[in-house]
Order: structure tokens, then C-alpha cells, then sequence
């Protein structure tokens, strides 16, 4: 956030937030309003990460100021992002590797079964 | 020990050494808080059931999360939080403008929140612990102890920092320079990073763990 924002410019994010704050309160309700419909798993995450998606956006957007931040604070965030996706790639190759062995693992012993 | 603090922006980096410093913590927060997603994801995966049997030798089983956890409490504490990082990030913006008074009605507002939640989070806590369910009971529980009791523990780091800077911290504002006030008001801005951030994880804590 800039130091030389003037008392105007103060004023006017102070209107941003109580905005941003009924925005988030909203989608509270919505995203619990939504999870009482009981839609089936796929459909009820895909909305609520999407609602949930867009409130941390709004937070971090304005109260944490990402959207007038230097550049440096956005190439750490996406080094950030970059080693989470990497590490959720790593989780799921092992997993996938895991299904592979249990699959190998069966088709072993029901060869020396029969 | 006089500690070199600056507030003026670095030539190279073009932010203050603060305010880099709270977000590559954020960054390796991020790492924390996504390595217990990714356990969340993949045990969730490899569940038969979700929740799941919630009593050994009985029949008890759960289909959906929010017949074990308490979904408007958990909603209530949503707000909460949401409401507590407005009167943070209004704590800063008083501070800009001049107007310690206000700066501390909002930042006392903020830990009160903060309190608040904990103490809906216990009452949380205690109905589990009543019907015997713990984090060792399976793996739903676990991940929802795991993932919520840090989350917990964050907030109560927020809560000592914070009531720091409530209190004994703004003899620094008090000591009345431009320079002393604009020192102070980095250290909320710093402060207020933290807190938004957790404020954030519990955005996404909250629809993945009790609503879906």
C-alpha cells in the first residue's frame, strides 16, 4: 500500500471495505443457504469452492491490498502457488501410483489362485 | 538491541522490509495450511465412507459432515471472523487519518471478535468431546481437529499480538513523531496482514470441512 495515500484517499477505501464486508457476509449466506440444498458431491464442491474462491479474493484483494501492491508481493505469491500446485502433483501421482501397485498387487494373487 | 526497522520502501524491492518479510511468511503459511488440505483431500479420497462410522462396535454412521458438526455455529464464527478482519483493517485506516482513539475501539473490537470466535470454536469442541468423538476416533474427526485446532491456534497468536498493539505496543504511536506514528501504523498494517490472512483460511476451512 502506498505511504503518500492521502486522508481522501483513506476515506474513500474505509467505503470499500464496508462494501467488501457486506459482500462476504452475503456469501456467507449464500454458500450455506446452497449446502442445505443437499446437491450431490461433485456439483455442491464445485459451488462452494467457487463462492468460497471469490470471498478470499475480496480479502485479499482489499483488506490486504493486492490489487495496488508492488509487483515483488505478487511474484511471492505466485511462488507460493506454484510449489502448492507442485506439491498437490506430487500427492497425486503418488496416489495414482498406489491405485497401479493395489491393481498389480490383485491381478498377482488371483493368478496364483487360480 | 536497536533493531533496524524501516519503513521507507526499499529502492529494489519497492516495499518495505516488513511488509516483504509478513508475506513470504503468508507464502510458507500457505504451504502449512495446503499440505493439511492435500492429507484432507487424499484421505477423503481413499474413504469408503464420509464421514463415516462415527462409534466403534455400533452402528452409528454419518453420511454428510453437518450431521456431526454444528453448521450454524460454524456460520456464526464465519461472520465473526469476517467482521473482525473489517474492524482490523479499520483499525489501520484510522491510524492513517490521525484518530488514535478510533484506531483503538477498533482494534479492542477486533479482539474481541477474535475471543469471540475461540470461545464458539470451545463450545464446538466440548459437544464433540461430550458424544466421545475425538480426533483419534477416525478420520474425519481427525482432519476436523487438525485443520480447525490449528486454525485456533492461529487465531489466539493473532489475539496476543494484537492485544499487544491494543495495549503496552502504542507507546510507540505516543511517543508523538511523524516517524514513531508512521512506524506503528507498518506494524498494524503487518498485523492486519496476518489476521486477514487467517481470516482467509478459515474461508476456505469452513464449506470444505462442514458443508460438503
Amino acid at each position: 500500500m502506498a505511504e503518500e495515500m492521502t486522508l481522501e484517499d483513506v476515506k474513500k477505501h474505509v467505503k470499500v471495505y464496508i462494501t467488501v464486508f457486506i459482500a462476504l457476509a452475503v456469501l456467507t449466506v449464500v454458500t450455506v443457504a446452497v449446502s442445505y440444498l443437499h446437491m450431490p458431491f461433485t456439483p455442491a464442491l464445485l459451488v462452494a469452492l467457487a463462492i468460497a474462491t471469490v470471498k478470499a479474493a475480496l480479502v485479499a484483494l482489499y483488506f490486504m491490498h493486492l490489487i495496488s501492491e508492488k509487483q515483488v508481493i505478487l511474484w511471492v505469491l505466485l511462488s507460493a502457488a506454484i510449489f502448492l500446485i507442485g506439491m498437490f502433483a506430487l500427492f497425486l501421482g503418488a496416489q495414482a501410483d498406489q491405485e497401479d501397485i493395489a491393481v498389480l498387487t490383485k491381478l498377482i494373487l488371483s493368478s496364483h489362485v487360480a | 538491541m536497536q533493531i533496524p526497522y524501516e519503513v521507507t520502501a526499499r529502492p529494489d524491492t519497492g516495499v518495505n522490509n516488513a511488509k516483504l518479510g509478513i508475506w513470504l511468511f503468508l507464502a510458507s503459511e500457505v504451504m502449512l495450511f495446503g499440505g493439511l488440505f492435500a492429507a484432507y483431500v487424499f484421505l477423503r479420497i481413499g474413504a469408503d465412507a464420509w464421514p463415516g462410522m462415527m462409534m466403534y462396535g455400533t452402528e452409528t454412521m454419518a453420511e454428510r459432515a453437518d450431521q456431526i458438526l454444528n453448521v450454524p455455529l460454524a456460520t456464526l464464527n464465519t461472520m465473526i471472523l469476517i467482521a473482525s478482519s473489517v474492524t482490523m483493517v479499520m483499525a489501520w485506516a484510522s491510524l492513517k487519518m490521525d484518530r488514535f482513539n478510533r484506531y483503538k475501539l477498533y482494534m479492542g473490537l477486533t479482539i474481541l471478535l477474535a475471543l469471540g470466535f475461540l470461545v464458539v470454536k470451545g463450545f464446538e469442541y466440548g459437544d464433540k468431546f461430550d458424544h466421545h468423538w475425538y480426533a483419534s476416533t477416525n478420520n474425519f474427526l481427525g482432519v476436523y481437529f487438525v485443520l480447525t485446532g490449528l486454525h485456533a491456534i492461529h487465531v489466539t497468536g493473532g489475539i496476543l499480538v494484537n492485544a499487544y498493539f491494543w495495549g503496552p505496543g502504542t507507546k510507540l504511536w505516543k511517543q508523538g513523531t511523524a516517524r514513531d506514528k508512521a512506524h506503528f501504523t507498518n506494524r498494524i498494517e503487518v498485523a492486519g496482514l496476518y489476521w486477514h490472512f487467517v481470516d482467509l483460511v478459515w474461508i476456505f476451512l469452513f464449506p470444505t470441512i462442514y458443508l460438503i
